[in-house]
């Protein structure tokens, strides 16, 4: 057994003790440090993660955690995501009186280490341990603000909906494994094969409601824009990319391999189509920032989704599914992190999340308000832009399986997004402020920005080594 | 020589990457900068004609190509021919007028150079673009500046106008973007170079996808023209828009769309346009003759311009689908005179209208401070500098022989007459409709008693003469010795439409 092929989960591990020792030994105002040694390990374990990319793929542990670019790529996004989100909760938490910061910074290390196993876990009881890992970290991250009503609101909603949905989950797991007689998600495969479609339909749409629940998908989606609005805005930016990601990786990985595509496509497609309608339609008229985001986090699963759908063979970028979900993933990590990043800055200026509030931010607050326009520019799918290229992906992919329907569906919701997204931007620009003042910008918020800008504009302008990259991790471990 | 294009296409972004360098108070530093700039890239756009070979200009020339996502098949492709050389020029002249009118802009001096100067490198960037990928991403970036312009330092109502412009737009370009995808998927091996794919014409073997396809361009290319009934964003965005911005909509991004169907529409997918000739042509000449309807009952000048605009590019439109109905097929010489015209006429248009969008701004932002034409009356007297070079473009605009637009509308009824008779018959109803409105304007602000409340105001100044006498010079030289001009986009239609066939 070659320890290094569990290296970056190692390294997690460890980190995450580390910074529990930390957080013990430092004082109340100084759990910045705590932070600090978060993203070095973080950034550490980048390193591992990176090197698995070339490993072949193969199973270990008995046959129940997977080791293959698709993993190792999914490592990378959630490790990256980490580094961004403790870099936000940095700078939400500073010069703030709160009870719990450390804990924070040690519950984002330890989720990351989650999301790591939740995308290369072959087994339907590692996966199962993985996600509670996962959700259980989110309900105390997203209840972490004690003495925040919303925050609390949060977290109880977040626990009380998660846990119905992972029992209905391990429902379906259930039934995958009295139709099969294993747990191992590449021996389901061809036993379920064999079997009636209809039992597959049950199990994947059971299964679907745990998976669907923490990638925002409608009809699980109903515990989004609450949440978002009440967790800690760091916490929300985590849930948006992190969880979201890991879902998805791990929605691809049981599907792809155990279920056959007759018993999901169908389904998915038609959920593709209803959650980024209503996603956007609720979306417009939204005055709250956070709520927006939610909504529009919902309606961006739904596009990702148009890409689980589409089921092309080969692995070229525009044309296969997977590679296009692992792209529009990548870019999402930034856009929609640097999105929140904004609405951190704007909380600590303004103490508020309204969009009326940003008016005149052109002004007040120049970095901030063209790093926004980058981000609301990247999720609406404009040029020079990453998502839009994610998008560019995913119809291509949509159209190249025959699913032109959604092409259509996904080009008209993009265009009803405009109006929200560029809401924002006019806002800021067009609108005139109560309060002229110059707002601050924190150095941590411009590191944020900068780095989420500059990679939603390179994921846009200098695609080739990115879309390289996803091309080769789509190679799935198959059977 | 290669590099030129790169040049006339980077280098406004480099002088918007400058200002953003420049304090926000230095209000002259700012404008002069800004000037220079895009006098430069007027000078790199006539450098770049100079270096082609005009005899030829049908072919592609001063043609850049570098990899840039080789992995699926996008190329950063540039190249120049008669057609898109002369829009370019068109668009870097046009720029250069709007920084000198723009002078009297007082408030967000230096967003408003920076997003006129990233909207130059947007459209240019659509006129050189040889790759569906690249053309794509200019055109979307063309519309971000466009949006702000007009929703900063719009009229009343900018808000709404920036949105609605912007809405339609996008959902425009997307549905063009699904059409382009559609093509991508069905090259073999995946190319978006719009020379390797009119070279194969990947949709060729199946007609149903490539009307599918055509659709997609249509609804794209249409909404930016705008053809009937796609037009309804046109009025607010030119009336509200800043006057620069209403140049530049008019001038040049109205042609973004027309140049769509004439570059990628008619070489790629001919044999659908074949077919959907007939129903372009009928909802261009309908637009005709239902803007010139509209604009007659229209008391707001800029209003009055922007429906005037909608029936021009009827004629563009009703010129390029006469094209695209005969290429290939027996009347050869109609087609080539309908697409020139068309391309003429597009010129002509960006040259008239950004004149009298000049002209109504002069009135909309000047002392008058009102564009409301029953206010006027009696000008003449007044203002006369004024009163000869509104006449003068309004005549033009009406189609007046000797003046630019005369050429332009007479090559495409000439050569659409052969191919669209009865529909040439009723665009001319247009054009007479068009004579009415104008000179019924012309007769509502220079002629009549002199309303006092204008006994003081100022003619042109300066500032806005220097804007306005290369415009008219150019309406008066290509509409008395339109020849070299028309050999130029001559040889270019010529190929384009020997590539329809």
């Amino acid at each position: 057994m070659d320890l290094g092929l569990i290296a970056p989960e190692l390294v997690l591990a460890l980190l995450g003790l580390v910074v529990l020792v930390v957080e013990l030994f430092t004082g109340p105002g100084a759990k910045r440090l705590v932070g600090w040694v978060g993203i070095v390990g973080l950034a550490g374990a980048l390193v591992p993660s990176s090197a698995l990319l070339g490993q072949a793929p193969r199973l270990v542990f008995g046959g129940t955690y997977a080791v293959d670019p698709f993993a190792a790529f999914f490592k990378i996004v959630a490790v990256t995501s980490g580094v961004l989100v403790l870099l936000a909760a940095m700078a939400f938490f500073r010069d703030r009186r709160a009870e719990h910061e450390g804990e924070v910074y040690v519950l984002i290390v330890f989720m990351v280490l989650g999301l790591v196993a939740m995308a290369a876990a072959a087994d339907l009881i590692l996966l199962f341990l993985a996600i509670e890992f996962v959700s259980l970290v989110s309900y105390v991250l997203a209840g972490s603000l004690k003495r925040d009503r919303k925050s609390s609101e949060a977290g109880v909603k977040y626990f009380l909906f998660g846990a119905v949905a992972s029992a209905i989950m391990l429902y379906g797991f259930s039934y995958l494994y009295g139709a099969g007689g294993t747990t191992n998600v590449y021996q389901l495969g061809p036993r379920i094969a064999g079997q009636p479609t209809s039992l597959a339909v049950v199990a994947a749409v059971l299964v679907l409601a745990g998976l669907g629940f923490k990638t925002s998908l409608v009809p699980f989606h109903q515990w989004t824009p609450d949440v978002y609005e009440g967790a800690p805005s760091p916490v929300t930016a985590f849930l948006s990319v992190g969880s979201k990601a890991a879902a998805f990786a791990a929605l691809l990985r049981v599907f792809y391999v155990a279920l056959p595509p007759g018993a999901w496509v169908p389904v998915l497609g038609v959920l593709a189509a209803v959650t980024m309608s209503v996603g956007n339609l609720l979306a417009l008229s939204q005055q709250n920032v956070k709520r927006m985001l939610a909504y529009s986090a919902i309606a961006h699963a739904g596009y990702m989704m148009i890409g689980v759908v589409a089921l092309a063979a080969s692995p070229t970028a525009v044309g296969s599914g997977i590679a296009a979900v692992l792209y529009y993933l990548l870019a999402y990590v930034f856009t929609n992190i640097g999105a929140f990043g904004v609405v951190i800055a704007a909380e600590r200026a303004l103490g508020s999340d309204a969009i009326p509030d940003y008016a005149g931010f052109g002004r007040r607050a120049p970095v901030l308000a063209l790093a926004m326009t980058v981000f609301m520019l990247s999720l609406t799918g404009i040029p020079p832009t990453s998502l839009f290229l994610g998008k560019l992906n995913l119809f291509g992919a949509a159209l190249q399986s025959g699913l032109g329907w959604l092409a259509v569906v996904g080009i008209l919701n993009s265009a009803a997004s405009a109006y929200y997204y560029l809401g924002v931007v006019r806002v800021m620009y067009t609108q005139a402020p109560a309060d002229p003042s110059p707002l601050p910008e924190g150095a941590f918020i411009r590191t944020l920005l900068a780095v989420t800008a500059a990679a939603t504009l390179v994921l846009g302008i200098y695609p080739e080594p990115f879309v390289r990259l996803v091309q080769h991790a789509s190679l799935l471990l198959r059977v | 020589m290669t590099g030129l294009l790169s040049l006339v296409l980077w280098l406004p972004l480099a002088g918007a990457v400058t200002l953003l360098a420049i304090p926000q108070d230095r209000h002259a530093t700012l404008r002069i900068v800004t000037l220079v700039v895009a006098l430069l890239d007027l000078a790199a756009a006539l450098c770049a004609g100079a270096a082609m070979d005009l005899t030829h200009t049908g072919t592609l020339q001063l043609v850049e190509r570098a990899s840039w996502i080789p992995s699926i098949g996008v190329s950063y492709h540039l190249g120049t021919d008669g057609l898109s050389l002369s829009l370019v020029v068109l668009t870097a002249l046009l720029l250069v007028l709007c920084v000198v009118y723009s002078w009297r802009i007082e408030t967000r001096i230096k967003e408003y150079m920076i997003l006129l100067l990233l909207l130059e490198t947007g459209l240019v960037g659509v006129f050189v673009a040889l790759d569906l990928f690249l053309f794509y991403v200019f055109w979307e970036v063309s519309l971000v500046p466009m949006y702000l312009l007009i929703g900063i330092w719009g009229g009343p109502r900018r808000g709404y106008a920036a949105i609605k412009f912007f809405i339609y737009t996008v959902a425009g370009s997307l549905a063009m973007l699904l059409a382009i995808l559609l093509v991508y998927v069905h090259s073999n091996p995946r190319t978006f170079d719009l020379v390797d794919l009119i070279g194969r014409r990947p949709l060729a073997q199946s007609l149903p996808l490539a009307v599918l396809a055509f659709w997609g361009f249509f609804l794209g290319f249409g909404v930016k023209v705008p053809l009937f009934p796609f037009h309804t964003w046109l009025p607010d965005a030119y009336a509200e828009a800043p006057t620069a911005g209403s140049v530049l909509l008019a001038g040049v991004m109205s042609k973004l769309g027309a140049y769509g169907f004439i570059r990628i529409v008619l070489p790629l997918l001919p044999d659908a346009f074949r077919q959907m000739a007939s129903l372009v042509a009928v909802l261009a000449v309908i637009g005709a003759v239902y803007s010139a309807l509209v604009a007659l009952a229209q008391t707001d000048f800029k209003r009055m311009i922007a429906y005037s605009s909608v029936g021009h590019l009827g004629y563009v439109m009703l010129g390029v689908a006469a094209a695209a109905a005969g290429a290939g097929g027996a009347l050869a010489d109609a087609t080539a005179k309908a697409l020139t015209g068309a391309t003429l006429q597009m010129l002509a248009h960006g040259i008239i209208t950004g004149a009298l969008f000049v002209l109504a701004g002069v009135l909309a932002d000047g002392e008058a401070r009102t564009r409301d034409l029953s206010e006027f009356g009696g000008l003449w007297a007044r203002v006369p500098v004024f009163s000869g070079i509104a006449v003068l473009a309004i005549l033009a605009s009406l189609g007046l022989p000797g003046l630019m637009g005369f050429v332009a509308e007479f090559l495409i009824f000439l050569g659409a007459y052969q191919i669209y008779p009865a529909m040439t018959v009723l665009a001319l109803v247009g054009v007479v409709l068009t004579v009415v409105y104008f000179l019924w304007a012309v007769y509502r602000l220079f002629f009549g008693p002199l309303n006092m409340r204008w006994a003081a105001l100022p003619d042109l100044d300066r500032r806005e003469q220097w804007v306005l006498a290369p415009l008219c010079a150019l309406m008066v030289l290509f509409g008395t010795y339109p020849g070299p001009l028309v050999a130029m986009i001559n040889l270019a239609t010529a190929n384009i439409l020997s590539l329809a066939r």
